[in-house]
């Protein structure tokens, strides 16, 4: 099919779209990379009356460090983001995750911004953005705040984000460079939304564990960040056992549902398994950073 | 809220296409891929899923591959495209295949030589992809080329006949690059 028709705004300036959505409101969408919302405009799964198409907003589409931290721009493509060297030395873990968002022609288009603020449960950045911290800022007319990734996912497909607001930069602070991490996920084909998804950043030396962060994508509403799983490996230190703890642990903080494409329970399973594995690859990676 | 025309007043676009210019008016809802086929005669570019999983589509935007049925022609104003029909080198040099008068591309020839077509029409979007594939990686490995095609669906080839086609075009073009 096609997409319904739509008043149709390319704005240059982030104050001329932020205008035009309160004028529009819940009516209007925002089309930023356009991998998800093309879809469901050509699918006629959504009836926008305007489109405010940020493709040509240059002053949202940046990568820079700033006060120990790595600022990005909303518009920033994933492709720009998975070439980046600032991204893979301070951010190895958005690096490795964004590899696993669709594919390349996907990530020439599609934004960082954007599939946070579509907030699928399954992708990867926003269980990315919930494990390392990152702050979201969210513009509006007149006034901006900026929220953490854990206040801003709501439920599936929803953010705090208001009718009238755009996110237009996320700051990620970059973990210990004594730290590693790893994104593990299992998916039906490559490139597609990953059935689980498990994220892990974890400082350690030996066994004793100075942080542990750990989060799941694809088993609940919204990513959930996994902390008594964490408590257990800073609390025990990592060994093999607590390691099996944690992950078996991971698998009960979780609330899956099942679908055509996997069980609860075979998802719940999966969570497990790719915790184990997260856990273990981001010490391995953690090692070989501080040797 | 909005104006009742609003929603259908073509809109001017300009863009080229293959290293020509065009001009147009389009309607804002209409999507790339259909501008380029009905606007533009550019036929080669398939329409298979319209939600970006089949891969049919994929052109290169200003240098890079993307869905041109997740773009609207309207956003493609300024841009510089490549489609398949480009591909080919326009004249010059033998003919790439004997008994044929065309110039093919070194991945078209491989396609060719290595049956990496049957129905052919995932192929406009497995070359592109392939072309985009091996201008960021010019020595990738069976699994990378795998793990890049897999953002194209072909229903005859079982994709060997495919991946065998890159792995040759990559090396001849690897051969050309260091002839210069």
């Amino acid at each position: 099919m096609k997409p319904p028709p739509f008043a149709y705004h390319a704005p240059t300036q982030l104050d001329e779209a932020l205008a035009l959505l309160e004028r529009y409101g819940d009516d209007a969408k925002v089309l930023a990379g356009g991998q998800s919302l093309m879809p469901l405009l050509n699918f006629r799964l959504s009836y926008p009356s305007a489109l405010i198409d940020i493709n040509r907003v240059a002053e949202l589409s940046y990568l820079r460090q700033e006060n120990d931290q790595v600022r990005i721009g909303a518009l920033t493509r994933q492709r720009t983001i998975e070439f980046s060297e600032l991204v893979r030395r301070q951010l190895p873990l958005l690096s490795e995750a964004t590899t696993l968002v669709g594919h390349l022609p996907i990530r020439t288009r599609g934004t960082i911004g954007g599939s946070l603020a579509h907030a699928d449960p399954a992708a990867e950045y926003p269980a990315v953005a919930l494990v390392l911290d990152a702050e979201l800022v969210l513009q509006r007319p007149g006034g901006q705040r900026s929220v953490s990734a854990e206040e801003f996912f709501v439920s599936y497909l929803t953010t705090v984000l208001a009718p009238n607001e755009i996110v237009t930069e996320i700051r990620f602070s970059p973990a210990p460079p004594t730290s590693g991490c790893a994104f593990e996920e299992v998916a039906r084909r490559h490139g597609d939304f990953a059935l689980v998804g498990v994220a892990g950043v974890i400082d350690a030396e030996g066994e004793q564990c100075r942080t542990a962060r750990l989060a799941a994508a694809g088993v609940g509403p919204t990513p959930i960040r996994l902390r008594t799983a964490e408590d257990i490996l800073v609390q025990e230190g990592v060994t093999e056992q607590s390691i099996q703890r944690a992950a078996a642990k991971a698998a009960e903080l979780v609330e899956p549902d099942s679908d055509i494409h996997a069980s609860a329970d075979f998802r719940r399973h999966l969570t497990e398994v790719l915790t184990r594995r997260a856990i273990q690859r981001a010490l391995e990676r953690g090692r070989e950073r501080r040797a | 809220m909005s104006e009742p025309n609003e929603h259908s007043q073509a809109r001017p676009v300009t863009l080229r296409v293959n290293g020509t210019e065009h001009r147009g008016q389009v309607e804002p809802r209409k999507l790339l891929v259909d501008f380029l086929r009905e606007d533009l005669g550019l036929t080669g570019s398939h329409v298979g899923c319209e939600h970006g999983i089949c891969g049919a589509c994929t052109i290169l935007i200003n240098g890079e591959a993307a869905r041109s049925c997740l773009m609207l022609a309207v956003q493609a104003d300024g841009a510089e495209l490549m489609t398949v029909e480009g591909l080919a080198p326009q004249s010059g040099g033998p003919p790439a295949l004997p008994g044929k008068t065309g110039q093919l591309h070194p991945l078209q020839t491989a396609f060719w030589e290595h049956h990496g077509l049957q129905c052919g029409f995932c192929t406009p979007g497995m070359l592109m992809t392939a072309y985009d594939l091996l201008q960021t990686n010019a020595a990738p490995s069976e699994a990378e080329i795998r793990a890049g095609l897999s953002a194209v669906l072909c229903r005859c080839t079982g994709y060997q006949g495919i991946v065998e086609a890159v792995q040759a075009a990559a090396e001849t073009l690897r051969a050309g690059e260091e002839d210069q």
